[in-house]
């Protein structure tokens, strides 16, 4: 049944993604595929990869956003996105076949392929690009939170973590459950003020993100830039304007 | 929005079919269409439900062909406590039962009033509401603002039952029968007018600066102030900007509009008007089924560009500071 689950689930299983470390390697989009296309999933498609316009299913994708304040400070911030597993998952709620579920136990979001139709609609609903559609498979897939990796008892205790967490070479991921205030990432959240993606669009995601640390020498300001370059203003010294004239004859 | 043309063709002819049938029944239901009581094939009843049936049809299989599983189709039935999309594949299924009783009567018995006539209206208020849960599986979507407000589902009922209206005028004509006809024209006005007041008021509702999401949003980070993309996750094109990154038509979307506006709406209302006051016989059917033709090309480029102006929040990852 693709209603969300009644009762909240005791247990909310996520990410968090600390913007403040975050390198922008892809390491955890290419861990993610490499898990996932021998796991659940299985295949995680991939058309013309060595050709010149490779496309494919991948269930983690790594943006790089630049900002600009009003002060004329700039920041890049490598921003890596995957299901954020909602609590309000508008991707299941639209399925008309079922085939999309939230568990109860975990809060994991799920596509069972075996019913889905693959009428992309899901993919519309979310609002944050976390569904893809296979074409080989004619199924939607999505991010698993590696359901067949956290609780596999063959894998030793450390390996229990999504690829994605798993492989991250500056620990910006963490995983656990974010229902439990005394969880790691749940500390992690309150004391970093992890914060949600597009709450207005009221989806309530359970993964959080951690905003880049403020500058550590405090400046607010941009350096001075072009004034030096340009000579040709009164505002600069008297020998490098007189140069300036002299060249520029 | 990726205008898909399985989907633009779905959403056109099953409004357009269910139209038809809603003012079959209800020129029956009062009487304005003549039937002998007799039984027998009756050939006017079955050309005119056929082609209600037909596009309601044809846009349904329409709609599967674009899944990845057309076999499982049926599996999207079984959704419909939280699923538009399901409730209008059961509302689409629901329909056909009192549509088929009331066209059995009439083609097969002559009979569309009385108790036919009441079966039929039951038919149309339910083909109303099919037309309602087909707007519902795009205006539920929050993350398409330009789909997510009253003006789709408004649009969707009056472009329904306006191209209905048109065909029906069509049909009728077609059929020699001119007082049926003049019963639908004065629906036929007031809905194309009405019908092209609601596009001009969409058209500048999606177009108002309002943004529900931005990029500052989608990312977090507009505490730092103007966010803006540095480099994309991926070289190529991608499964989510192929299918809701789409942007050819905004481009020409002023032009587009106007194309919307005088074939669907304009060149109809003139040449109805015309045809049905100042013509007679072959110049009238003709102009009348000139309108018809003119007004179903319309509505398909006006659907086109419903989904091709359509911004999903996806493309504030990608590029897009607004939604």
């Amino acid at each position: 049944m693709t209603s969300l689950p009644k009762t909240a689930p005791k247990k909310k299983l996520g990410l968090v993604i600390d913007l403040d470390i975050c390198v922008g390697c892809h390491a955890c989009a290419t861990n993610c595929k490499e898990w996932n296309t021998g796991a659940k999933s299985a295949p995680l498609t991939d058309l013309n990869p060595h050709g010149k316009d490779p496309d494919g299913v991948w269930f983690n994708r790594i943006h790089t956003f630049e900002t600009m304040s009003d002060t004329g400070v700039s920041r890049t911030v490598h921003f890596p996105k995957s299901c954020l597993h909602c609590d309000d998952a508008p991707c299941v709620t639209v399925c008309p076949t079922g085939a999309s579920y939230k568990r109860d136990e975990d809060g994991i979001v799920l596509v069972n392929e075996d019913i889905c139709i693959g009428c992309k609609l899901c993919s519309w609903a979310c609002p944050y690009g976390a569904r893809e559609y296979d074409e080989t498979e004619g199924v939607m897939k999505k991010c698993t939170l590696c359901v067949d990796k956290i609780y596999n008892e063959n894998l030793p205790q450390a390996s229990r973590a999504p690829a994605c967490v798993s492989t991250c070479p500056t620990g910006a991921r963490s995983f656990g459950d974010l229902n439990d205030p005394n969880s790691d990432v749940s500390k992690l959240v309150a004391a970093r003020g992890g914060y949600d993606l597009m709450p207005e669009q009221g989806t309530k995601p359970v993964n959080k993100y951690l905003p880049p640390r403020p500058k550590q020498n405090g400046l607010d300001t941009a350096p001075r830039t072009l004034e030096y370059v340009d000579n040709s203003t009164d505002a600069a010294p008297l020998l490098a304007r007189w140069v300036d004239k002299i060249l520029s004859v | 929005m990726h205008p898909a043309k399985s989907v633009i063709y779905f959403t056109t002819a099953t409004g357009a079919g269910y139209g038809l049938f809603f003012w079959l029944a209800l020129l029956s239901f009062h009487g304005h269409i003549p039937a002998n009581n007799a039984v027998g094939f009756h050939l006017m009843p079955f050309v005119m439900l056929a082609v209600a049936f037909g596009l309601v049809i044809s846009g349904l299989l329409s709609s599967t062909g674009h899944l990845g599983h057309p076999e499982r189709a049926w599996r999207a039935l079984s959704q419909w406590r939280s699923s538009w999309l399901s409730r209008e594949g059961v509302m689409a299924i629901l329909t056909f039962i009192p549509m088929s009783i009331f066209a059995v009567y009439w083609v097969f018995l002559g009979q569309n009033t009385g108790v036919p006539g009441i079966i039929g209206m039951v038919g149309a208020f339910m083909a109303l509401v099919t037309v309602f849960t087909t707007s519902m599986i795009y205006a539920s979507l929050k993350t398409i603002p330009a789909w997510h407000n009253i003006w789709t589902k408004i649009g969707y009922l009056v472009m329904s039952l306006m191209s209905g209206a048109v065909l029906g005028i069509a049909l009728t004509s077609v059929f020699g029968l001119t007082d049926v006809a003049f019963h639908l024209f004065n629906p036929v006005g007031l809905l194309l007018v009405l019908g092209l007041i609601i596009k001009i008021i969409y058209w500048q509702h999606i177009h108002s600066d309002k943004a529900v999401s931005t990029a500052e949003s989608a990312t977090g980070l507009g505490r730092f102030g103007k966010v803006s993309l540095a480099a994309s996750p991926h070289s190529a094109d991608n499964y989510l900007l192929k299918e809701m990154g789409f942007s050819i038509a905004r481009k020409h979307a002023a032009k587009l509009r106007w194309i919307v506006a005088i074939l669907g709406f304009v060149l109809p209302f003139i040449l109805i008007g015309v045809a049905m006051h100042y013509l007679q016989d072959t110049a009238k059917l003709l102009i009348i089924l000139i309108a018809a033709a003119s007004c179903l090309l319309g509505l398909l480029f006006e659907r086109w560009l419903f989904f091709a102006e359509a911004k999903h929040t996806v493309t504030l990852y990608y590029g897009q500071d607004k939604v």
